[in-house]
């Protein structure tokens, strides 16, 4: 196994005369907590979701843990857990029921799920609530759950897409303390955010403004190069120019001929 | 083979688990059977008549018993004056007349043309004819009872009896042996219960793992399009086999509904329009993200064409040539016409077989069609 897990080259994604993701170019390193930060539609769940496999890219290329994301999408699929913003839960289903749906969809053996559910259930301490439906539990206990469900079958990169959106303070630090043993046990993490405080709990992170990586690096150093206090002060310097002119980059109109120093002002 | 366990299991969980609509779609054929069978008739009884008769004789009395003893008329007055007739017309007491001339044993006899009026109300056009026909065919009967040698007479009467209804030897009907409407709408209505779950149910199950966002979650992991469409259909496949199966036994022991042809073809050919209704559900919620809308699709896309173009209520022939054109790419169309012929008829794939292909063609090319819907969702 290289230390590459995710490694994307020119990756990019049209919806009609709209790019969505312009010629985007990363590597994530194997074990790492990689941040992909942005506005709201900034691009970074649709490149996201060109790296798993539910959205067909456009041009460039891309490897998910070695495998090519046009030709082994299959294998892709075996290697990587997925939280969408939605937790992705059967919220009629127990929590018990749930890992054991998603541990057999992933070919596990009886025994596994069966190790692996008491072992999540205690480690999240949902075990007094493994048999009541999901909708029964609060967001925050819902999400952990989620996470550990995308982890069930121990994946080698998870991706998670904006995995804290509505989540209170103190359940997004616990949330965060899993992310952390996921990392430690070896999993690499690329998780969405448009929380900048979460952007300081990553190993490295990518600004993505208007479809482009606008910086990529650690968090020190990108503070450092460009002269800013807080990774927030960093991400509405890079959003601000185009922010005005893009409430809503869903209908926006290309303009590629708009000149650089322009889009400053 | 695991994974799909998994997902039937699931499945499986949460049709139990949401009892209300378990509850419907268990409850809805049986309730439908009832409400068709006695609500929808198309045969007429208890038809409230009324009889002029100013010179009651040897004749009239006849006839009035005979349409007394029908079973389908319900004497309710007997006036004198075609006047009187006005009121009981008016206040619905009276859906029909019957109105003797005086002196009408006496023409009968004479072989003078023996005039009888019928007089309907056709506020409800095909009630009306057909409590028409009912009269003019127990007049009919009674005209067969009589002696011989006055059929001529009244048969040469027939040419001049054009003011008034005269008494015609040649007036015939042919009835419905059992004139039972039920044996017609069963069919109709198991395509019509099919529809619902096939089509409306699993329309409604797809778009809510898009609204929950599980959906992603399912194509993000190794299953199979075909996995995830087998998971999630598959329960309905049997739930409408079910009804299918409850619907025929009650149309068996409430409306004594035969069964003529073979059970086994008839639930082939079930599952075949299954098969077409649950890839019209899968297409309907490929192009619908939320639940509302594709229940929307699936009653406008597929309930009102099996109700109202299948022939099951209004028959085909009886449509405009565009309709009945339409009606062509109706699925219910071909299934309520094989299911006839197996129940009512009898006949098996010899005369079947036209129906059957096309079934079978349809869901060929709608099973296609929405697998095919199924993964350009991940373009």
């Amino acid at each position: 196994m290289s230390d590459v897990a995710i490694a994307a080259k020119d990756l990019t994604r049209t919806f009609g005369s709209f790019t969505a993701v312009d010629h985007i170019s990363f590597e994530v390193r194997t074990g790492e907590v990689f941040g992909f930060l942005g506005a709201n539609g900034a691009g970074k769940t649709t490149a996201m979701r060109m790296l798993i496999g539910l959205l067909a890219p456009s041009g460039g290329t891309a490897r998910v843990a070695g495998h090519d994301v046009y030709t082994e999408s299959e294998a892709i699929k075996r290697s990587i857990g997925y939280m969408s913003q939605r937790f992705s839960l059967y919220e009629d289903l127990t929590p018990r029921e749930n890992i054991r749906l998603y541990g057999g969809i992933y070919g596990l053996t009886r025994q596994q799920i069966r190790e692996r559910t008491e072992r999540m259930l205690a480690r999240l301490g949902l075990a007094g609530v493994a048999d009541e439906q999901v909708h029964s539990l609060p967001l925050g206990w819902r999400q952990k759950l989620a996470f550990s469900v995308a982890l069930v079958h121990e994946p080698r990169i998870v991706f998670l897409d904006e995995p804290t959106s509505g989540v209170d303070p103190i359940t997004r630090r616990q949330f965060w303390e899993l992310i952390y043993e996921a990392a430690s046990a070896g999993t690499t993490v690329l998780v969405t955010t448009h929380y900048m405080d979460e952007a300081e709990y990553c190993d490295r992170i990518s600004i993505m403004v208007a479809g482009r990586i606008g910086a990529i690096g650690t968090p020190a150093d990108l503070k450092k190069q460009f002269g800013v206090d807080s990774i927030d002060e960093l991400f509405v310097r890079l959003a601000r120019p185009t922010a005005d002119r893009i409430p809503n980059p869903e209908s926006r109109i290309p303009d590629p001929g708009a000149a650089p120093s322009e889009r400053r002002q | 083979m695991k994974a799909l366990k998994g997902l039937l299991r699931k499945e499986g969980y949460h049709i139990l688990r949401d009892r209300r609509t378990l509850v419907v779609l268990l409850a809805l054929p049986v309730v439908q059977v009832v409400l068709f069978g006695f609500a929808i008739r198309t045969d007429v009884n208890d038809v409230r008549l009324a009889i002029v008769d100013p010179a009651p004789d040897r004749a009239t009395i006849e006839l009035r018993n005979r349409f007394a003893s029908s079973g389908v008329f319900r004497t309710v007055a007997v006036v004198s004056r075609t006047a009187d007739l006005d009121p009981l017309f008016e206040t619905g007491a009276a859906q029909q007349a019957v109105v003797f001339e005086a002196g009408f044993a006496n023409d009968l006899g004479s072989g003078e043309p023996a005039h009888i009026l019928i007089i309907s109300d056709t506020t409800e056009p095909n009630t009306g004819s057909l409590v028409q026909a009912y009269a003019l065919a127990v007049i009919d009967g009674y005209q067969r009872g009589l002696p011989r040698r006055s059929a001529p007479a009244m048969r040469s009467a027939e040419a001049g009896a054009n003011a008034g209804v005269a008494i015609v030897p040649d007036v015939r009907m042919r009835f419905n042996p059992t004139r039972e409407s039920s044996n017609l709408f069963v069919p109709g209505l198991m395509a019509f219960v099919l529809t619902i779950i096939s089509s409306l149910m699993t329309a409604i199950s797809l778009t809510r793992e898009k609204e929950t966002g599980t959906m992603e979650a399912l194509l993000v992991s190794p299953l199979r399009p075909w996995e995830i469409i087998v998971g999630k259909v598959a329960p309905y496949l049997v739930i409408g086999f079910i009804s299918v199966i409850a619907v025929l036994v009650e149309a068996r022991l409430v409306f004594r509904v035969p069964l003529r042809g073979s059970v086994a073809l008839l639930l082939f050919e079930g599952g075949l329009y299954i098969l077409v209704s649950l890839s019209l559900g899968i297409l309907i919620s490929a192009r619908t993200s939320s639940q509302r809308v594709a229940m929307m699709g699936a009653l406008l896309g597929t309930m009102l064409p099996n109700v109202l173009l299948s022939g099951f209520i209004f028959p085909v022939e009886s449509m405009p040539a565009a309709l009945r054109i339409v009606s062509y790419a109706v699925p219910g169309r071909w299934f309520v016409l094989i299911a006839r012929g197996i129940m009512l008829k009898g006949v098996g794939l010899e005369y079947l077989w036209l129906e059957t292909l096309i079934l079978a063609g349809m869901a060929g090319v709608l099973l296609a069609a929405s697998t095919r819907s199924f993964k350009e969702r991940l373009e």
